[in-house]
């Protein structure tokens, strides 16, 4: 358990801007200090990663806990965005949650074997969406515990 | 949510017969319905994944789901059975969750770094463990989606 506080940073890779709306509108409505980034698609997803173009201070793109990613996005679409994540020795260790509107067996078994951390199809209600964040937030942030980032942590708490 | 339907497999790598037990009563304490299976070091989790020796009947070892691991396990260990699931075609597609009492940083990444799909710290008491459980649970059968191996190995 992550018996410490700290502000989670969450990176959505979604192209749909309300579909991204969406996801911010229910990670404020769960409990939870977090930071909450969007990008457009997987071009910039690893810009942001690397710091790269328009993410070259690291304080506007600090590294993320936990990347939610869409598979269809126009110039890089998520499945090469994560194939690349998972090849890059720097990047690898940041848990991916794919978030997609396909339920396609070969895009879920794909994920899986390019080193995705779960597969989720898109709820299409603000309702669905809670229910999801809700349990994202339980799962990733309070019984995982994650690799440390290279941003500073808030408190340290009983960590051995 | 979406897989309540289906029945989830999942396959246990622990030594310890106490930690067996404790996981496998904290798994029952859940609505959801699954089978659980257990090995009791990486060796057998290998044989058990390539249908070797006493797991040669699929009937017997079904394909799981989910691998719930363990890091220190004696002959072959969680770290080195995890090299070899994500290294092997056939298998690497099967999500490897870490479960340890091991908190060391560099376990940690070790493990997300070679392809785990996340990592748990072993609560030390029974109710952390079900709880713990609980939200492992809600994660991987409630709202993702886990590869259909029905379709993949048949």
């Amino acid at each position: 358990m992550n018996d410490y506080h700290q502000t989670f940073t969450i990176l959505i890779a979604e192209d749909d801007s309300d579909d991204c709306v969406l996801v911010q509108t229910a990670f404020q409505q769960a409990d939870m200090v977090h930071n909450l980034f969007c990008v457009p698609d997987g071009n910039e997803l690893l810009n942001f990663l690397r710091h790269q173009a328009n993410y070259a201070d690291p304080a506007r793109a600090p590294k993320p806990d936990l990347v939610l990613l869409d598979l269809n996005m126009p110039r890089m679409d998520g499945r090469q965005a994560l194939a690349e994540m998972k090849a890059d020795p720097g990047l690898r260790s940041i848990p991916v949650v794919v978030l997609s509107n396909s339920s396609l067996q070969e895009d879920i078994l794909r994920t899986y074997d390019l080193g995705g951390a779960g597969f989720i199809i898109k709820p299409p209600t603000l309702e669905g969406m809670v229910e999801v964040v809700n349990v994202l937030k339980q799962y990733w942030f309070e019984v995982v515990k994650l690799a440390e980032s290279d941003h500073v942590k808030i408190g340290t708490g009983s960590r051995s | 949510m979406f897989n309540n339907a289906k029945l989830v497999t999942f396959l246990i790598a622990e030594d310890d017969p106490d930690d067996r037990l404790l996981i496998n009563e904290a798994f029952q304490e859940s609505l959801v319905s699954n089978s659980v299976f257990f090995v009791e070091d990486g060796v057998e989790l290998m044989d058990y994944l390539n249908r070797q020796g006493k797991y040669a009947d699929p009937a017997v070892a079904p394909t799981p789901d989910l691998i719930l691991l363990d890091l220190n396990m004696p002959r072959k260990d969680g770290r080195e059975a995890l090299a070899e699931i994500k290294s092997d075609p056939r298998l690497r597609y099967i999500p490897v969750v870490v479960l340890t009492t091991s908190k060391a940083e560099e376990d940690i990444l070790r493990s997300y770094d070679i392809g785990a799909a996340s990592y748990i710290t072993k609560p030390v008491t029974f109710d952390g463990l079900v709880e713990a459980i609980k939200g492992f649970k809600q994660y991987w059968v409630q709202i993702v989606c886990l590869p259909n191996f029905d379709m993949v190995n048949e």
